[in-house]
């Protein structure tokens, strides 16, 4: 669609911009102000320009965070966003099912993110967890499973809250732009003989670009960052193994009360969130067009 | 009827999407000692004594009511702030358009941990820390880019000759937007009201930073409670399944509504 030209939609911009950047910018100057200094207490405060940066930049325990997100983002967005197409695929597309499919998938995107961690631990608890206490009477693993002990069943239980938890809203998503698709897109495809793949691939796939960048951005930053359920879950153990970005981040800005540190990790936090977001939105944007032509 | 293998694999992870869940509820029937001394599928000797604890504390009531409140607020200002901005991105070309948007977006992707801080003195400084309209000032951060975000692609379903129709026809733009646009894609507007609730209603970072008393929100209120009794396993449950309740019913009210948004796929 060819839109207007006019600078005039400014006016209908701006109370959006107003509101977003009262809380958005003054918090930031806040951060960057203090990730420059060194602060002893109100009012006093001493300018020690980038040495917090480097200081963090050189922590062994925050590349060790580092590396555990990235993984974990990079696992989240493997495994929700094809398991999240692959449901919508195969959600009904009228009648009473429509809105049951939706009720139940919408479940667990409601539920309060500290509640979450609470669900999973008292589901997967070794002694009274339906998951612990079913999986261990199986006796397959070596080690019983108990994700309190072991790093990997604790990245395990992580991992399955983290799907279990999002990929609902990777499949509504994606099942809202296969809505969109127009009844005469499949019916050239029947009269073309397409296979099911080849309608997916050539049809369905590129029709569901826009809303699958939502899915992909939203799944990404958020899973980033996630805080409360894996804390409320492990608290960041056994160890460090599940210690990701944000806990180490809050171990070290409110716990330990090192604002300028702190200050200084947030925001090589957000600008690493923020140049992957840049990424993959031109990414997407140009397969997207690629797949169109 | 033939039952496909799709549905059947959709009703497995149906079950598995709602067994943890189960769980919870399980357990929340059930004392503390019955919990530890047998493991059972179901609870055999139902109790309600885990939920009258809690229901007995006044200060549960109102924290549903405090959620509530800063919830449908933030909802009400995130819909009419973003509605005319995504009219102007889906219609107009105009001076950093494209940047203006990612701008937006960039803003959920602050680490909320530290955030929090500057949030706290920001509030305090304005006196508006503990009020309903705090927490939901601070949730339009996220809750309004995403809005602009999901509202611009409903707004692009609608071919812009419906505009050029109105203008001719002597409609003046608010009179237009309010009477003619809104209405059409009311389904948008509801999806997008459901996404809004839903992130401002599960969010707790900024909800408890930003409330000491009288704007507690419930699920804050469900960790304090907690602390305060030691591990009990059903009544940690009961808690749980209280704060789930709300979520649930609006999405049971609004399933159809939300069909139909669907339905019409622009999100």
């Amino acid at each position: 669609m060819d839109k207007w030209q006019d600078n005039k939609a400014w006016f209908l911009v701006l109370p959006v911009f107003v509101i977003v950047a009262f809380s958005a910018l003054i918090p930031l100057m806040t951060v960057v102000n203090y990730s420059v200094q060194d602060i002893f207490g109100p009012g006093e405060a001493v300018f020690v320009g980038t040495e917090w940066f480097k200081e963090m930049l050189a922590n062994k325990r925050l590349h060790d965070a580092l590396l555990r997100q990235f993984l974990f983002s990079g696992l989240v967005l493997l495994i929700e966003i094809p398991l999240g197409i692959l449901i919508a695929l195969a959600m009904p597309k009228k009648g009473w099912g429509v809105s049951t499919s939706l009720v139940i998938l919408a479940l667990p995107l409601l539920i309060p993110w500290n509640v979450i961690g609470t669900i999973w631990i008292i589901f997967t608890r070794p002694d009274i967890g339906l998951f612990g206490v079913g999986i261990n009477s199986l006796h397959l693993l070596e080690v019983p499973f108990d994700h309190t002990a072991t790093p990997l069943y604790a990245w395990i239980t992580v991992m399955l809250m983290e799907v279990w938890h999002w990929t609902p809203l990777v499949a509504l998503l994606a099942y809202a732009g296969l809505r969109a698709i127009p009844e005469a897109y499949y019916q050239a495809a029947r009269i073309d003989g397409a296979s099911p793949w080849a309608t997916f691939w050539y049809i369905q796939l590129p029709k569901m670009r826009g809303v699958l960048t939502i899915a992909v951005l939203l799944r990404w930053m958020d899973s980033f960052l996630i805080y409360a359920e894996p804390f409320v879950l492990t608290g960041g153990g056994p160890g460090n193994s599940t210690t990701f970005l944000s806990i180490y981040l809050v171990k070290i800005a409110l716990l330990q009360f090192d604002l300028g540190p702190g200050a200084a990790f947030s925001l090589i936090y957000f600008l690493i969130v923020l140049l992957f977001s840049f990424i993959f939105y031109q990414v997407l944007q140009r397969v997207g067009k690629g797949e169109k032509g | 009827m033939k039952i496909k293998k799709k549905t059947i694999g959709l009703l497995i992870y149906f079950v598995i999407l709602v067994l943890p869940i189960y769980w919870m509820l399980n357990m929340s029937l059930r004392s503390n000692a019955d919990i530890l001394a047998s493991f059972s599928l179901y609870p055999r000797d139902i109790t309600f004594v885990n939920y009258m604890k809690i229901l007995t504390d006044s200060s549960w009531y109102m924290g549903y009511v405090n959620s509530m409140l800063y919830v449908f607020m933030n909802t009400v200002i995130s819909l009419s702030f973003a509605l005319p901005a995504a009219y102007a991105f889906s219609r107009y070309r105009f001076l950093g358009d494209g940047q203006m948007f990612f701008w937006l977006l960039t803003n959920r992707m602050a680490p909320a941990a530290v955030f929090a801080l500057p949030f706290f003195q920001l509030y305090s400084t304005i006196g508006l820390l503990d009020t309903h309209i705090a927490v939901a000032l601070a949730h339009c951060l996220f809750n309004v880019p995403l809005a602009v975000w999901i509202l611009e692609g409903f707004m692009s379903g609608i071919p812009k000759e419906i505009d050029e129709t109105a203008f001719i026809d002597g409609y003046k733009f608010p009179r237009f937007f309010i009477t003619i646009f809104i209405p059409l894609i009311r389904a948008g507007v509801g999806v997008t009201a459901f996404f809004c609730f839903m992130f401002s209603w599960v969010e707790l970072l900024f909800a408890r930073t930003l409330t000491v008393t009288a704007a507690k929100p419930i699920s804050a209120i469900m960790t304090r409670t907690i602390s305060a009794t030691g591990l009990d396993y059903g009544l940690l449950a009961a808690a749980g399944i209280l704060t789930i309740i709300p979520g649930a019913l609006v999405i049971w009210f609004v399933r159809n509504h939300l069909a139909k948004g669907f339905a019409l796929g622009r999100v």
